[in-house]
């Protein structure tokens, strides 16, 4: 019997997920009794894999910033960095961090977070980069820039094997040998590329079951909430990536909601309205955020959050060749930069393809008041979309943690107008189809 | 005030040799305050976000760069409020702006670059918008520290040449490159002479004078512009100075949103403002560029990686920030710093921060101020100014 399956029989997948996390989260705490060397890194663009490969335990600091919003520890997080010095107009998740560092390290889930011997940062998030340079100022640890360069327009052709997508991988690949080199002057391992083979063999197993997760919530009634359990679920994906257990617990959760789909169970007990979600989650409301949408019946089908920030390679169904695995690792997180993870400039085509895979009713934009990457064009992207497309939208804004930006009674108004919106316009149809 | 010069430029011939600097001034006033781009205007204009824009390629096609410097606070915002967030900076608000009320209309390109994360959504609103005109991200590096980086820009320098190729129905040879390297090499020279003459004797030659000289290359051809900065040049060595005893300080926060003119001003009527990052990338390649030794594009690449400025939206492991800001202090031979931030830009809000801490180490004097381009009130920031000045007099 596997790790995973004695330590969660007869839970669900959800709990099972949410108990993975929280043992990652303590594991980190532990990482220097362990000898382990400690990389912080972020959910897109990571090089993961051949981090996994040297045996660094992993950081996500937005995962740390977020359980602060969901352990509703953000404001106090937050107000330290302001009273820093850092504006109000910066990323909350940024300041959250500061929050920590100023806490001498001590996240709310009771965990001492490990400072870093490496710090990686891709371009994917310009913040990335200047959230590693307060590590440097803090930590005295260099921060790897990991430049991977995304899609250039929106209908950006770059094919596998193509001139362009060689050229952008020679220049990732080439920045993979000098993370190479730095993981082994920092960790005294030389490189192991059938060790990189294996993790990659494992994050392969479990983008092969992601994929077909994610396509399950194209069966009606969707099985689970892209933005509620989606969230917990991507949240084990990203943690416990390249590893035995990762895809143990991807195989569970597989099971899980074949099961549902078998059943015709779904999420939202009578499910009216499907929906796309399109942005990052609200962490210290998420809870009430789901809650205004189920209670009109509709339920959150697909969110392009579960690509973005979940890696890309699901986006194209994209797999390391193990039989190269440094060149692959290149040409397939080029692949994800460009058709998953640079998204956010250009979603207009891939929200309207959503909206058709999944039968999808409308949209829903969640602008975040401090994060530029995935809010500063949604107003125009929804524009577009609603004039080309004739889609219904529904654009609120809040912030990832920050509850100040959370105004309950505005959204509520909203997210209630949407939805009368959606009714009409069922009414509408179904007496024309009479 | 430059802003109360009443513009006029009929008649004058940026090489007639009997200009005198005031014609020079407001000629290049003009030209700098322009933010539009006619229908029919030729050679074509290519529009480039900030900071940095590899324009000699531009150049080389018989295209002319713009670089889109926002709307000032001449500007009103009617269209941009309903597609942009509210949490976005000015220059993308007021670039969009002008797409949207057609002032940039006569455009044939626009090109962004990853300088930050809503400089990149500014691709597709603009592919949304404006289909017309094709509209792309110039995938600068973020890794300049890589043995691979040359390459890769020279790949994305490549590929920008083919856009500009397909543009104009021709290839652009590499002796065409080369002659533009030229140009800019020249121009760049230029500005560092301005630059030196405003940091040894700032009394000859004030920032609002250096930035609107500089400014004005963002929209004429750079042979032009070479002209106006060397009859510039010319005529500063001849203009009568009086002495003044104001401090000398540096100015940061300019590399990409524009602080409005008034705003310079304010400082300067205070401070001598001996450097400061405006416009930093029309002088971001800091040495002449080898125009005649193998691959001009390679060249350009590799000016771009290895003989470059500094800005908060680029990573570089050589240079960190505030160990720029100190050099910049040592070499200007300035007493004092202000460290400016555009509302909404996270790169520079963090840098501001990161350097007012150095600063407070050094126990170095600075100034923190936070500016849009649309702003227009200035009595508070010029009572700030003033208080600070004195306060490096007396000190």
């Amino acid at each position: 019997m596997s790790a995973i399956s004695t330590m969660t029989e007869g839970l669900d997948a959800r709990t099972t997920g949410q108990r993975l996390v929280n043992q990652w989260l303590a594991s980190l705490g532990t990482a220097r009794e362990r000898g382990q060397p400690v990389a912080y890194v972020f959910v897109m663009g990571n090089a993961i894999e051949i981090l996994r490969a040297f045996g660094f335990e992993m950081v996500f600091p937005e995962i740390n910033s977020l359980q602060t919003g969901v352990r509703k520890a953000a404001p106090d997080f937050i107000a330290q960095a302001e009273d820093f010095g850092f504006s109000p107009d910066v990323c909350s998740y940024v300041k959250a961090d500061v929050g920590l560092m100023l806490s001498n390290m001590q996240h709310p889930s009771g965990v001492q977070m490990p400072v870093p011997d490496l710090a990686v940062a891709s371009s994917l998030c310009n913040v990335y980069i200047k959230w590693a340079e307060i590590w440097e100022r803090r930590f005295g640890t260099p921060a790897f820039v990991l430049d991977i360069p995304g899609k250039r327009f929106a209908t950006w052709k770059s094919p596998a094997g193509s001139p362009q997508h060689l050229a952008d991988a020679r220049w990732v690949e080439g920045q993979f040998r000098d993370l190479i080199a730095r993981c082994e002057q920092i960790t005294g391992k030389k490189f192991d590329s059938d060790r990189l083979a294996e993790v990659e063999a494992h994050v392969n197993e479990m983008i092969r079951l992601w994929i077909e997760i994610l396509a399950f919530n194209q069966h009606r009634p969707a099985p689970y909430n892209s933005m509620l359990d989606g969230l917990t679920y991507m949240g084990v994906l990203n943690a416990w990536r390249g590893t035995l257990e990762g895809v143990e617990y991807m195989r569970l959760l597989h099971a899980e909601i074949a099961g549902k789909v078998a059943r015709g169970e779904g999420r939202v007990p009578h499910e009216r309205f499907r929906l796309v979600f399109s942005g990052t989650p609200c962490y210290v409301n998420m809870r009430r955020l789901i809650e205004l949408f189920e209670s009109h019946g509709g339920v959150f089908a697909a969110s392009d959050y579960l690509t973005y920030a979940a890696g890309g390679l699901d986006s194209a169904g994209l797999f390391y060749d193990t039989s190269r695995p440094l060149e692959s690792l290149a040409e397939v997180t080029t692949l994800a930069s460009q058709m998953g993870l640079s998204n956010h400039f250009f979603s207009h085509h891939a929200l309207a393809q959503q909206m058709k895979d999944f039968a999808a009713d409308g949209i829903v934009y969640h602008g975040i008041k401090s994060c530029r990457t995935v809010a500063t064009s949604m107003a125009d992207n929804r524009e577009y979309v609603t004039t080309k497309h004739g889609m219904p939208t529904l654009y609120i804004e809040s912030d990832l943690i920050d509850p100040r930006y959370w105004s309950d009674a505005q959204i509520k108004n909203r997210v209630d107008a949407f939805f009368e919106l959606l009714e009409q316009r069922r009414n509408l149809q179904s007496i024309q189809e009479r | 005030m430059m802003n109360d010069v009443e513009v006029s430029t009929g008649g004058i011939d940026a090489a007639d040799a009997s200009m005198t600097l005031m014609a020079v001034l407001e000629r290049c006033f003009e030209l700098a305050m322009r933010t539009g781009v006619a229908d029919q205007e030729q050679p074509g204009a290519i529009g480039y976000f900030p900071v940095y824009f590899p324009e000699e390629i531009v150049h080389a096609a018989g295209l002319r760069p713009h670089a889109l410097l926002g709307g000032g606070n001449k500007l009103e915002v009617r269209l941009a409020d309903a597609r942009i967030g509210s949490f976005v900076c000015s220059i993308c608000r007021s670039t969009t702006e002008q797409g949207l009320n057609r002032s940039l209309h006569g455009m044939k390109g626009f090109f962004t670059q990853p300088i930050c994360d809503a400089a990149k959504h500014m691709a597709g609103i603009w592919g949304r918008n404006f289909p017309a005109q094709p509209s792309q991200i110039l995938a600068l590096p973020q890794n300049v520290n890589s043995s691979a980086s040359v390459r890769y820009v020279y790949d994305e320098y490549q590929r920008l040449r083919s856009v500009l190729a397909a543009q104009v129905g021709h290839d652009i040879p590499d002796a065409a490159i080369r002659a533009s390297l030229h140009v800019y090499n020249e121009n760049r020279r230029l500005q560092r002479e301005l630059y030196r003459i405003r940091r040894d004797d700032p009394a000859r030659l004030s920032t609002v004078e250096t930035y609107l000289l500089v400014r004005a290359g963002t929209r004429v051809r750079r042979e032009e512009h070479n002209q106006l900065l060397r009859d510039a040049l010319r005529l500063l060595a001849e203009r009568p100075v009086r002495p003044r005893d104001k401090p000398r300080v540096i100015f940061l926060g300019g590399f990409c949103e524009q602080p409005p003119l008034e705003m310079i001003e304010t400082i300067e009527d205070a401070c001598f403002i001996v450097d400061d990052d405006l416009l930093i990338g029309q002088r971001w390649i800091t040495e002449d560029i080898a125009a005649d030794d193998g691959d001009p594009v390679w060249a350009l690449a590799k000016s771009y990686v290895e003989h470059s400025a500094s800005s908060p939206v680029q990573f570089d492991a050589r240079k960190p920030k505030e160990e720029m800001l100190m050099r910049m202090l040592r070499d200007a031979r300035a007493e004092a710093a202000i460290i400016t931030a555009a509302k909404f830009c996270e790169p520079g809000l963090d840098d501001q921060l990161a350097l007012s801490h150095r600063l407070d180490a050094e126990k170095v004097p600075y100034l923190v101020l936070e500016f849009e381009e649309k702003m227009t009130s200035f009595e508070q920031m010029a009572m700030q100014v003033e208080t600070f000045a004195e306060s490096l007099l007396f000190q």
